[in-house]
């Protein structure tokens, strides 16, 4: 019998992997990738509660968090090519120019 | 119990592809994984009863979402970001605190007691692209019509960022 909490280990599970990608890689664009990483955890909870609690309101709120999604994706990329286009690189380790 | 063996599947293909697109050094390889990773996330959204969010996820996340990746990453050929990390230290604090955060995580909730089987059979319409839009347009019109403007917002911000200054665009 899978139950929720299954569904929201799993959740917790991906989520984490997404948390030590975003600490630990340099590329900014796989940064990038496991902050989208982490919503979809985020979204694989809130589809799992909704069906184990019988409301709709999970997958409503799918579709905002896809659109907060698509839309960071956008801008955090056209800056990255921004950025890209002064600094030649895309290592956050070398984008420091604002640190005091 | 057939149920439980796809479960425990798919749950390590989508730990598995997350686990690769971490460790693996290549962007691209990076964004693939994802890809896959996304894939089975709407198939676990399938196996909860949501049709329409899982084909939503594939055509917008896995689509368009990582098309975007993987055509910036391409076009800025950053493939591969060479140079090692320069703070050694944050390596094993990130993984320390990673593994913490999903210790607590997991520790809540096992504790709580979400672990409720489904109430009998789901409400036959749960999923239903219908329903979802009617709710959209009524109940939650407001964040729905918010959402619109920040697509908007994100449009112009995304036109504005990306122009190239230096050419008089």
């Amino acid at each position: 019998m899978v139950t929720l909490t299954h569904y929201l280990a799993l959740s917790a599970l991906l989520f984490g992997i997404g948390a030590i990608g975003f600490l630990i890689r340099r590329n900014a664009l796989i940064v990038f990738m496991c902050v989208e990483l982490m919503l979809n955890a985020a979204g694989l909870a809130f589809v799992a509660a909704s069906r184990y609690r019988g409301l709709l309101e999970g997958q409503m709120a799918i579709f905002f968090v896809l659109t907060v999604a698509a839309a960071e994706v956008a801008v955090g990329l056209a800056l990255m090519v921004a950025i890209f286009r002064t600094r030649q690189t895309t290592n956050v380790d070398e984008l420091r120019s604002l640190k005091g | 119990m057939g149920e439980l063996i796809a479960f425990y599947l798919l749950a390590g293909v989508a730990v598995a592809t997350a686990l690769a697109m971490v460790l693996t050094r290549n962007a691209v390889h990076s964004a693939m994984f994802l890809v896959l990773n996304l894939i089975t996330v709407a198939i676990f959204y399938l196996l909860l009863n949501a049709p329409f969010v899982a084909m939503v996820q594939i055509a917008v996340y896995a689509g368009a979402v990582m098309v975007l990746f993987l055509f910036v990453i391409m076009m800025l050929g950053a493939e591969r970001v060479g140079g090692a990390a320069e703070l050694r230290t944050q390596v094993p604090l990130a993984l320390a605190l990673g593994v913490v955060l999903v210790g607590g995580t997991l520790f809540a909730f096992l504790q709580a007691p979400a672990g409720l089987a489904p109430v009998g059979s789901p409400p036959a319409p749960l999923g239903d692209p219908a329903a979802i839009g009617e709710r959209l347009l009524t109940t939650h019109v407001l964040p729905f019509e918010i959402t619109s403007i920040l697509l908007l917002i994100a449009m112009v911000g995304v036109v504005v960022l990306a122009r190239d200054l230096r050419s008089g665009g």
